[in-house]
């Protein structure tokens, strides 16, 4: 792994919830299998990301898209990653184009009672209004 | 970038930021799309579940409820799709082992490399270093 002053380690809280959440209820995680799971999924992102990386060059592309991270994954084989990757991207890509269309709206109405609404979860209006979003549902804390 | 935080309803709970500064420490990578950005997160995240569950599955630490270091190894060495790990998951052995093996290595005139291949498959509930499980 490239030694490099960033933190190439993912966050100890996150990684722990995902663990208990997917484990049967009330079983015990040693400190050590944690941070053996943490150190894991960072060599899972780099396998994934120079895995991702031999499709994009394949594709003569220079940026990494979404079907080269879903094409390593078979390659990796997590094949069983696939579908429920697939069904996440959708939401997501609503979530983005939807926090798109407000900020498009924030500007075309200059009204600045409109803050980050886009927070939501997978709102299917079309319309974005504004009114009555609750902001406060989700926090708003910066990683 | 989406900045998503802690709550269970997210739909990806590891931070992209992280996960971005990852994938950029790699050499070869110039520039990630952010679709490509979320489904490393959330592949990510599917991993960990599953290295978990299936070391849990198939290790030894559930006869008393837990998941163990000692899971995680095992799964490394046994299991195909999680042999990238190996090295990062190495087995442990007993110190008094390790060392009787580098002795053994350099009676037999060996470099004493301390390879764990030999008699390092014992109880790893005794482990070097750490305290174990």
């Amino acid at each position: 792994m490239a030694e490099r002053p960033e933190d190439l380690n993912l966050p100890n809280a996150v990684i722990t919830r995902i663990i208990k959440e997917a484990l049967p209820d009330g079983v015990n995680i040693s400190k050590e299998a944690r941070s053996a799971i943490s150190r894991a999924a960072s060599v899972f992102v780099l396998y994934a990301t120079s895995c991702a990386n031999n499709f994009a060059m394949k594709g003569k592309r220079k940026t990494l898209n979404a079907g080269d991270v879903l094409s390593a994954m078979e390659e990796m084989e997590f094949q069983r990653f696939v579908a429920p990757l697939k069904e996440s991207l959708e939401v997501y890509r609503r979530e983005q184009k939807g926090k798109k269309e407000a900020r498009k709206d924030k500007d075309k109405k200059a009204d600045s009672e409109e803050q980050d609404k886009s927070r939501e979860e997978e709102n299917d209006d079309d319309d974005e209004r504004m009114e009555e979003e609750e902001q406060n549902d989700d926090e708003e804390v910066d990683n | 970038a989406a900045r998503l935080s802690g709550g269970e309803n997210r739909l990806v709970s590891l931070p992209l930021s992280r996960i971005r500064v990852i994938m950029k420490s790699s050499p070869e990578v110039s520039s990630i799309n952010q679709d490509a950005l979320f489904l490393t997160a959330k592949a990510t995240e599917l991993f960990v579940q599953y290295l978990a569950t299936y070391s849990y599955k198939h290790g030894r630490g559930k006869e008393k409820n837990a998941l163990t270091y000692s899971d995680l190894s095992h799964t490394a060495e046994e299991c195909e799709t999680f042999q990238f790990l190996a090295d990062i998951l190495p087995k442990k052995i007993l110190a008094s082992k390790y060392l009787k093996m580098l002795e053994k290595e350099k009676r037999d005139g060996e470099v004493g490399k301390g390879d764990e291949e030999d008699e390092e498959e014992e109880d790893e509930d005794e482990t070097v270093g750490d305290a174990g499980s």
